[in-house]
């Protein structure tokens, strides 16, 4: 037996807008992550060249160099749209809410000691910059990219970055009993602590990138998948007593890679697929961009955790990820 | 001693402009490669007032318990068929409007401000820009998932993103955009963030969502109110803007104030669609486009003007010209439309006598005179079997690509004609308006890609109006023509009927 309310059935015309029943080769249900998605970009008939960028439409596929039948394509896993992308990351905020109010009632931070405090300053706040950098680059993929089924998970992306950073600057506020000292001091070794040149190098270095796709495959595979991945997974070692502690503070972190992983991963995957001539383009830059992280956090490494092994880890495991999405390094 | 704890603003700095920092590694002219070309002078950055103090934590909070409810609406809306219950099935073709001519307007007010989310070099308004960057893609994709309902109903909105790039009179909403995008990121954030969503806002999004809340569409009203706080926060955002700009350096002030001259005048020509939409579209109406011009231009907009006077900003230029033409746009667009219904996707019709003598009673200067004949006219045609079409293809005015319906200011009877010659071609505008903003860049405008023309040159799927129709994918004789006699029409009189009988 089941309660059984009835309502009054209205036969539908159609089921969905006309370009997504073309792509789903009929007129079926579609799901709100299509309806969202697929060809909302403006591809034709475009009106005025930008007067800061006359060789390009607005929308244009030639601002990278890989080639795409179709940019619709490389759909995300996760089928997120705005609704679904707020509601999960609301989630994820309230388990750090309460991560942050257990640390705090037990002044977790506090009894680990002045040396263990002095090492997150200079060894993980700095950090917070690089997300910001993240940040910035994943809104460039965002307004130079070509499909919505790219560019609108990248500016999820780019507020994840922003809200990574300001998670850890949370952290240093609790650091410096919300005095923001410990800022100032890890916005110095930033801009000029030898272990942290090599990060700041490489991401200034992608703020001039003018091909888009390049741009994420460096941020993918180089900066997430090396530098965030030195930090927070292979640089454990680095807080000492306060590892646990770490480890629950930058849980949005560890979940985040994984479920954004996901979604960088069938990006890079699906256009490396493409054609030889994209493989080729995307080999190369993966090459290059996990060559240079891991370059750049080299001397991160050692002032973390006392030799390169934490880079060479991070760096490793990144070119296995690369190889299983096809790429040849 | 304890250290000193942070305010809520230092707080907040720290966590945002702290962030970011002066690059060596890379030339900061190369990072920031865009924010210079314009002119703009900006001295200290650090001087930009946040206009909200928000971080992403709250920011995800906030916005996803306002996405629970609005998809909860939603979903019952869909499950109880709320739409059987709006006011009247030519109610629809107010919604059909909005999705094929505003809500792609969104998405592009999305990757614009990415843009200037990136672009912009001060940290804090580059955090403002990419949180509406996000919700312009919410509303977006909220209104697409709210429409997509009517859809299954209705005819005329199945094509949209394809129509938008293509249709003539979704050109005029489209070069907007275009035009703003185009422009550099200074220009974009006092078109879009200043002019389309501070001063014009009341007269574009809110008829909009007030009509839905006349009509019963509980969907659309639900998104508007849904949408209230994130419009508030774009309206802060761009009053900001122009404070800032002008607060910065006098050398700001002509750049600024040609720019409001410019975006008034293409933002008045694109609200000539809501100023029909209100007075013609709207089953039950909620106020005339001339009272609305009145309150949230005339009041509203004067009162601000008197607040920036004292940055030496002016009144925009012809705006004592737009407040004539309230009395005419409605009617001179809807006449446009009705004359061109074959061409359009949404359907047309003349008014019955309560709705001709609820004009009239709006407009007691210009509708008795100049507008109520012809519409009895073209009525009484209909009677006859002889419904007006006109046959041939309007000239479209270079900037703005209206066709070219408006009259003289001071005489409704008299078109009006502009022209400017450039490199031996003649270019055709609507108003001084358009041919003042032709004539300040005519290389970006002579680009213009007018659908009439582009027809002429075959590059609309032929040279009939069935080809062109065709290429439009446009449903003839469905999502084309009059109301009356149309299937929407069919199908809503059945809803209708079987209400009565059941009720019986």
């Amino acid at each position: 037996m089941s309660v059984q309310i009835k309502t009054i059935d209205l036969e539908p015309k159609r089921q969905t807008f006309g370009h997504i029943a073309r792509r789903l080769g009929g007129d079926k249900p579609a799901t709100r992550y299509q309806e969202a998605t697929l060809d909302v970009q403006a591809t034709a008939n475009f009106h005025y060249k930008p007067l800061w960028e006359p060789e390009y439409w607005l929308y244009d596929t030639r601002k990278t160099a890989v080639v795409m039948e179709d940019w619709y394509k490389p759909l995300d896993p996760r089928q997120f749209y705005y609704g679904t992308y707020n509601i999960a990351r609301a989630n994820m905020q309230q388990a750090v809410d309460r991560n942050f109010a257990f640390v705090e009632e037990r002044d977790l931070l506090g009894k680990a000691g002045e040396a263990v405090k002095a090492r997150l300053i200079s060894g993980l706040l700095p950090i917070r910059h690089l997300h910001w950098g993240s940040n910035m680059n994943m809104a460039e993929i965002c307004q130079r990219g070509y499909g919505t089924a790219v560019t609108a998970p990248c500016i999820f992306s780019a507020a994840d970055q922003l809200g990574m950073a300001q998670i850890v600057s949370r952290i240093g506020l609790v650091l410096d009993g919300q005095s923001g000292s410990s800022l100032d001091a890890a916005k110095e070794a930033w801009l000029t602590a030898p272990a942290w040149q090599g990060a700041r190098r490489l991401i200034e270095d992608s703020f001039v990138e003018r091909d888009w796709f390049r741009l994420f495959v460096a941020q993918t595979l180089g900066v997430n998948a090396v530098l965030l991945d030195l930090v927070y997974r292979h640089g454990e070692a680095a807080w000492g007593t306060a590892g646990l502690t770490v480890a629950m503070l930058t849980e949005f972190m560890a979940d985040w890679r994984a479920e954004e992983g996901k979604w960088s991963d069938v990006v890079v995957k699906t256009v490396a697929a493409e054609s030889p001539e994209n493989l080729a383009l995307v080999s190369q830059w993966a090459k290059e961009w996990i060559d240079r992280a891991e370059e750049a956090g080299r001397p991160l490494s050692v002032d973390l955790v006392g030799d390169e092994s934490a880079a060479t880890a991070a760096a490793d495991a990144a070119r296995t990820r690369a190889r299983g999405l096809g790429l040849t390094l | 001693m304890a250290p000193k704890k942070l305010g809520l603003k230092q707080r907040y700095a720290h966590m945002t402009r702290g962030l970011d920092w002066e690059t060596t590694y890379q030339p900061m002219d190369a990072v920031f490669p865009y924010d210079t070309f314009e002119g703009i002078k900006i001295k200290d950055w650090s001087a930009w007032e946040d206009p909200f103090r928000l971080t992403m934590d709250s920011y995800w909070k906030f916005q996803a318990e306002k996405e629970r409810k609005l998809y909860a609406v939603l979903d019952a809306f869909a499950q109880n068929n709320g739409q059987t219950g709006v006011s009247d099935g030519r109610y629809i073709n107010v919604v059909k409007l909005f999705l094929t001519g505003v809500s792609p307007l969104e998405y592009q007010a999305h990757r614009g401000f990415a843009f200037t989310g990136r672009h912009l070099r001060g940290a804090g308004p580059r955090i403002a820009c990419q949180m509406q960057s996000l919700d312009e893609l919410r509303h977006l994709q909220t209104q697409i998932h709210t429409i997509s309902h009517y859809n299954k109903f209705f005819d005329g909105i199945g094509e949209f993103p394809h129509m938008h790039d293509r249709v003539w009179y979704l050109s005029v909403p489209k070069s907007f955009f275009d035009d703003a995008r185009a422009a550099g990121p200074f220009e974009f954030m006092i078109a879009i963030g200043f002019a389309f969503e501070y001063l014009l806002t009341n007269l574009l999004f809110v008829p909009f969502m007030s009509g839905a809340a006349y009509n019963g569409d509980m969907s659309t009203v639900t998104f508007g109110f849904s949408a209230q706080s994130d419009e508030s926060r774009h309206m802060t955002l761009g009053i900001e803007v122009i404070k800032f700009l002008l607060e910065q350096h006098p050398d700001n002030l002509p750049i600024v104030q040609k720019w409001v001259d410019k975006w008034f005048w293409r933002g008045f020509r694109v609200l000539g669609l809501v100023a029909m939409m209100m007075d013609y579209m709207l089953p039950k109406k909620v106020m005339s486009w001339k009272e609305a011009w009145e309150i949230y231009f005339t009041e509203a907009g004067g009162s601000l003007f008197q607040d920036l006077e004292r940055y030496g900003l002016k009144v925009p230029k012809y705006a004592d010209v737009a407040t004539e033409a309230a009395e005419h746009i409605s009617h001179q667009n809807w006449a446009v439309f009705y004359q061109y219904s074959h061409a359009a996707a949404f359907h047309t019709w003349m008014p019955d006598k309560e709705h001709l003598d609820w004009l009239s009673e709006k407009y007691p200067n210009t509708f008795d005179k100049y507008y109520r004949p012809r519409w009895e006219m073209w009525a009484e045609m209909e009677k006859e079997g002889k419904r007006f079409y006109n046959p041939s293809l309007p000239q479209l005015c270079q900037v703005c690509q209206i066709p070219m319906a408006y009259t003289e200011p001071g005489d409704p009877t008299k078109i009006a004609f502009r022209c400017t010659e450039v490199a031996g071609e003649t270019y055709h505008f609507c108003s001084d308006g358009c041919k003042d903003i032709f004539d300040a860049e005519p290389e970006k405008y002579i680009q213009s890609w007018l659908p009439v023309h582009q027809i002429f040159q075959g590059n609309c799927g032929g040279a009939t109006v069935p080809d062109v129709l065709n290429w439009y994918r446009m449903n003839v004789g469905a999502d084309n023509m009059d109301y009356v006699g149309s299937p929407d029409d069919r199908l809503w009189s059945e809803w209708h009927a079987a209400k009565t009988r059941e009720a019986v």
